[in-house]
């Protein structure tokens, strides 16, 4: 209201200027004081915009500043070793980082035709009534907090799993060479695979609706001209609509993977927290994020508070990777729709 | 070529049967975990969940400290991200449209968007706890503001550059100073999605977990004081749901039955005030 007072200033200045003798001093004033609001609050928006670097800047020295001694105790066999003993001291990333990289894959193989279909039907088949409370509620998906993700999994999902489709897998696959190495084991429930489903569910309303976005910016006319020579519709998906938006779709893939390899608490409630490399899918495993949230606050002495944001660092250094090429991607196809 | 017609016939009803199932299959997602969680939730529901501090193992209790918890951290986190937000969605959408700085922060910030969770709890741990030397309420509130930020930044941007400059110029040639038509005319044009933004960064923090498992702990007493460690929703859920104790167990899904319908309708009424700013 106070903005509003001083703009009124100058209103007033200008008609008594016309009216009476013109006060050149107050006018003055009335102007100055309003440039000095201006550059004040000038300054302070910059400030906050170089508030958001300073944040990231801060994410990263603090994660490289916790974690140097880790990395002059391990070195560069960190990344390597298995090992991972409270009691000795000897600490390696190896295993959360499979861990990581095998459940985020499961989620992605399964997420990505999932949400691209989802997306197909929304922007080709669905009736127009039906495709707002559709997408909506797919994007509740999205919505819904990791942890009911988690507490769902643990006890209504990994049972589940545990009853149907593990023993089905290792009975299906048990007797053929590399697969049987992969569906290995007794079905526990929970585990990397479990993991990655879960993971799956939660990436989908990502992809779904970035491909929704995209495949809806593809100009009307290539698709017209598409049906006009006779295509059907999978084949105007096929051979217009997604290499038109390739770049976008792979943005929107990418964006996905960033949130899998990042999620924290619905991984922790199923993945058992075992810091091995197992080929098996149905074992448990860990991933760097479940490692933290499960340790970081038993953690004794500095080497294992150390070694556990190492962990964080690397995660951080893989997610900024995917998710800067995600953006990447997106700004491409958005310069080219415009 | 009638055998190729038939051919391409099958191979897109094919593949528009299975578009079609797999958004069955999302919807049955979604159902399936709303009916558990409603199931699970409200058996466990009571006014002693409301009133009754969270119990020892074994006991009778409710979680009256975790949601006055997550109350006052979500509501600190709101207030201190939110003018920071807003302010540098201000610069990039008014002051330096067109500069280096506001691509720079825009990339940034949406890679701050998508930043695991976890890693800013790891931030807020090194530069407040462990000077500090104690897990705290506040150090809980400054991790979810770390999260509330970039979502703002986004929205505030995205806003205020869908209004009109015609309303910018016509303001401008009156002789209005530039913060004087931000603060009068942009911020009022772009209200509508600016708060959609901050109503979308509350939903986004109360439901978050890891940033609060090593900035705010836990507590299992009544607690205000912002300097010791303070109870929250979310990690009452994940230390009560690991937990043997059924009663803990049954508390984990009540508590997760709120947070979830909170969240929910917090973004449906996001939704619904973008959506009337649409039509008219």
């Amino acid at each position: 209201m106070r903005v509003h007072e001083e703009g009124s200033v100058v209103d007033v200045a200008l008609q008594s200027g016309a009216i009476e003798a013109y006060d050149v001093a107050a006018r003055a004033k009335a102007l100055s004081r309003l440039r000095a609001i201006d550059i004040v609050f000038r300054v302070l928006t910059r400030l906050a915009a170089l508030t958001v670097l300073i944040l990231l800047g801060g994410v990263i020295i603090s994660l490289i500043d916790g974690s140097l001694p880790a990395l002059r105790a391990f070195g560069f066999n960190f990344l390597i070793e298995e090992r991972w003993n409270p009691v000795t001291e000897k600490f390696g990333a190896i295993a959360p980082i499979y861990g990581t990289l095998v459940t985020s894959f499961i989620a992605m193989l399964i997420a990505v035709p999932v949400g691209l279909l989802i997306a197909v039907f929304l922007t080709e088949l669905c009736p127009m009534w039906l495709r707002r409370p559709v997408g909506i509620a797919i994007e509740l998906l999205a919505g819904i907090p990791s942890i009911i993700y988690g507490i769902w999994g643990l006890f209504v999902f990994a049972p589940f799993l545990q009853e149907t489709l593990q023993p089905f897998l290792i009975a299906t696959f048990g007797d053929i060479p590399v697969l049987s190495a992969l569906f290995a084991g007794p079905p526990y429930g929970i585990g990397m695979l479990t993991a990655g489903l879960i993971l799956a569910i939660m990436v989908l309303p990502f992809v779904t609706s970035i491909s929704r976005d995209v495949f809806d910016a593809v100009p009307p006319v290539l698709k017209e001209a598409a049906y006009g020579v006779g295509c059907t519709t999978w084949e105007v998906v096929r051979y217009v609509v997604l290499p038109y938006t390739r770049v976008g779709v792979i943005g929107g893939v990418m964006l996905g993977l960033g949130r899998a390899l990042g999620e924290t608490m619905a991984v922790t409630f199923v993945i058992g927290n075992a810091h091995k490399v197992s080929s098996s899918l149905l074992a448990p495993g860990t991933t760097i994020s479940a490692t933290i949230a499960n340790e970081f606050t038993e953690a004794v002495g500095d080497l294992y508070t150390s070694s556990l944001i190492a962990l964080g660092l690397i995660l951080f250094v893989i997610t900024f990777i995917v998710l800067a090429i995600a953006r990447y991607m997106l700004l491409r196809i958005e310069r080219r729709i415009g | 070529m009638d055998r190729v017609y038939a051919a391409r016939r099958r191979r897109n009803g094919i593949m528009m049967g299975l578009s079609l199932g797999a958004t069955l299959l999302g919807l049955g997602w979604l159902v399936a975990i709303l009916t558990v969680l409603l199931w699970e939730g409200f058996s466990g529901l009571s006014l002693a969940v409301f009133t009754e501090m969270t119990p020892p193992p074994g006991a009778a209790g409710g979680l009256l400290n975790p949601i006055i918890g997550s109350l006052i951290l979500t509501g600190l986190a709101v207030l201190i991200g939110t003018p920071i937000g807003m302010l540098a969605g201000t610069y990039m959408a008014e002051y330096g449209r067109h500069d280096r700085l506001t691509s720079l922060v825009r990339f940034i910030n949406d890679i701050l968007l998508s930043a695991p969770s976890i890693v800013v709890g790891l931030f807020i741990y090194e530069v407040m706890v462990a000077p500090m030397g104690h897990f705290s309420g506040l150090a809980g509130a400054v991790a979810l503001a770390v999260i509330v930020i970039p979502v703002v930044v986004r929205t505030t941007e995205d806003m205020l550059i869908l209004v009109p400059n015609q309303l910018r110029e016509a303001a401008a040639a009156l002789g209005t100073p530039r913060a004087v038509v931000i603060a009068l005319v942009c911020y009022r044009a772009a209200k509508a999605g600016m708060i959609t933004g901050v109503l979308l960064a509350t939903a986004r923090i109360s439901g978050e977990t890891a940033p609060l498992l090593f900035t705010a702990l836990n507590n299992q007493f009544w607690s205000t004081n912002l300097n010791a460690p303070m109870a929250s929703l979310p990690t009452v859920i994940f230390q009560f749901a690991l937990s043997p104790y059924k009663d803990w167990q049954m508390l984990a899904w009540t508590g997760a039955l709120i947070i979830t319908f909170t969240v929910l309708a917090l973004s449906i009424v996001a939704r619904t005030l973008t959506a009337s700013r649409k039509q008219s």
